[in-house]
């Protein structure tokens, strides 16, 4: 498994860039992956997402899907889709340190 | 007297009212299987009625021609389902059953009313075909379509019969071929999917066979609004197309009763153990089939095999023993590709579809992931296989665990 030197701290991450390891994640390393994910800053909204996808992943074992964060976040989907362009339930998952989501059949 | 409650009489609830009547004792056990329509419908089926390829009298039966001797069938809808109280309210007379064991398969249902605008189209110019009516009015519609754009658009996942799409926009080349006018129509299919199907192998095969068969895709695309006035389906990053005609594959959710009960998750399908399918929550809840959660197909196969792993669990746990029977996703999916042809896809929880031949190596005689008349003919009698064994409870000569023999790694 590679590893990966983001906000001054190596963690795991998978060939696509996910982190493997939610535990190793950090604010500041949220921060960084944001940057490579075309988000320059982010504002309160996109910790809300953020949070609610952490806490959501933790107490179910799975990464949210899009209408699981639309759903409990309290964020509309309009909004999600402008916080995290182009695929948000990935770009969250990569932004929050949670692997990649995994389609089912 | 004990009771055995039996939510919903479709794939699930029908097959294991026929196993369990075999093995509870009638004079422990009272079985009571309630549903709130008469009608049991073939919905592999579906697929064919929008085209005239099936009569609409082939994809029906009523239900209770397969409810054997020593199971009560009630037919009413369900008020509630009240597990912490052992009870299920019925809206038939306000009756009450308290039971001993409950399994529940309340299947999935299509919401087109969760796309903004999709109702001021629905069954103008836009339909389903998940439903009889919708695949009838569709029929009507396309023997009046001479030309224009179809668009296929999946809302989101998971769908029933995750193949389903693609197999309608298959047929759909197929159908206006023969019509002899493909040529003036425009096959595109839009997708919140990275591809053509969920997984990477299958994905990229089943690409290939829409490519080849100059159906375009929209992958990525995850549906906003519809403009039914204009005819226009927009996406949220901004895409849009026109339509002349729109299929849409709605977001599918859980039985409203199961929203009703609070028993679900945000698309009310049941937290369910993926291996033993009890219910995450309740010692002697079960559930089976689309009404789950489980990282599986929405699909008949599915059942089947899950079937066989559920009869033997409720066993074990009626007589006190730990549940070992595991199931492994394992499920088996014809795609009709058109030209009297199907491919085949064979699959689990852990391994993706992946080429080779089924159920044998070398001889299979069914190939994967490959077209093929053999595999056409292996659809066709499965509508005899459903109604004739499969809804019987009767078991096949093949295992329902998933077998790597005759698989073939692929690297993409």
């Amino acid at each position: 498994m590679p590893t990966k030197n983001i906000a001054g701290k190596d963690v795991q991450v998978n060939e696509e860039g996910f982190m493997t390891n939610p535990a190793e994640w950090t604010k500041e390393i949220a921060v960084e992956l944001a940057k490579e994910e075309g988000i320059p800053e982010l504002t309160e909204l996109h910790w809300k997402v953020i949070e609610f996808c952490r806490a959501n992943a933790e107490s179910t074992g799975a990464v949210p899907t899009l209408r699981t964060i639309t759903t409990g976040s309290g964020v509309s989907t309009k909004d999600v889709f402008a916080l995290f362009p182009k695929g948000p339930a990935k770009k969250v998952a990569k932004i929050s340190g949670l692997g990649k989501p995994e389609g089912c059949v | 007297m004990k009771t055995f409650l039996i939510l919903g009489a479709g794939t699930g609830g029908t097959m294991m009212a026929n196993k369990l009547v075999k093995r509870l004792d009638p004079k422990e056990w009272k079985i009571i299987l309630v549903d709130k329509d008469e009608v049991h419908y073939y919905q592999p089926g579906f697929l064919f009625l929008p085209f005239g390829y099936y009569k609409p009298e082939a994809v029906y039966k009523t239900k209770k021609q397969f409810v054997p001797a020593g199971v009560d069938f009630i037919l009413s809808d369900i008020e509630m389902i009240e597990p912490e109280a052992s009870q299920v309210k019925l809206t038939k007379n306000n009756e009450v059953i308290h039971y001993d064991q409950l399994l529940i398969a309340t299947g999935t249902d299509i919401h087109p009313e969760e796309i903004d605008g999709m109702l001021d189209g629905w069954r103008k110019n836009i339909f389903d075909f998940y439903t009889f009516d919708g695949a009838m009015a569709l029929r009507d519609f396309l023997k009046n379509f001479n030309s224009g754009r179809v668009v296929l658009n999946i809302k989101e996942m998971p769908i029933k019969c995750p193949v389903a799409p693609l197999e309608f926009l298959f047929l759909t080349d197929y159908y206006f071929t023969q019509r002899g006018i493909r040529n003036k129509v425009d096959l595109l299919l839009t997708t919140p999917l990275t591809g053509a199907f969920t997984k990477p192998v299958s994905s990229k095969l089943l690409g290939d066979v829409l490519q080849k068969k100059s159906i375009r895709t929209e992958a990525e695309f995850d549906v906003m609004e519809v403009d039914a006035a204009a005819n226009i389906i927009r996406g949220y990053d901004g895409r849009e197309f026109e339509y002349d005609l729109l299929i849409s594959i709605p977001t599918n959710m859980g039985s409203n009763v199961i929203k009703r009960s609070g028993m679900g998750n945000e698309l009310h399908f049941i937290p369910t153990n993926k291996e033993t399918l009890r219910s995450e929550k309740y010692e002697n809840v079960w559930v089976i089939g689309d009404a789950t959660n489980l990282p599986a197909s929405k699909a008949g196969s599915v059942v089947h095999y899950s079937a066989e792993i559920l009869i033997e669990n409720i066993m074990s746990a009626l007589e006190g023993k730990p549940l070992t029977a595991r199931f492994d996703g394992h499920s088996t999916c014809h795609i009709i590709s058109g030209f009297n042809k199907s491919l085949l896809i064979d699959f689990s929880y852990e391994v993706e579809p992946l080429p080779g031949m089924y159920p044998f190596p070398v001889v299979g005689p069914f190939p994967l992931l490959k077209e093929s008349w053999f595999n056409y003919l292996g659809k066709l009698s499965f509508k005899w296989i459903y109604w004739n064994i499969m809804l019987r409870g009767i078991p096949f000569p093949l295992p329902p665990e998933y077998s790597a023999a005759g698989k073939k790694q692929v690297t993409l």
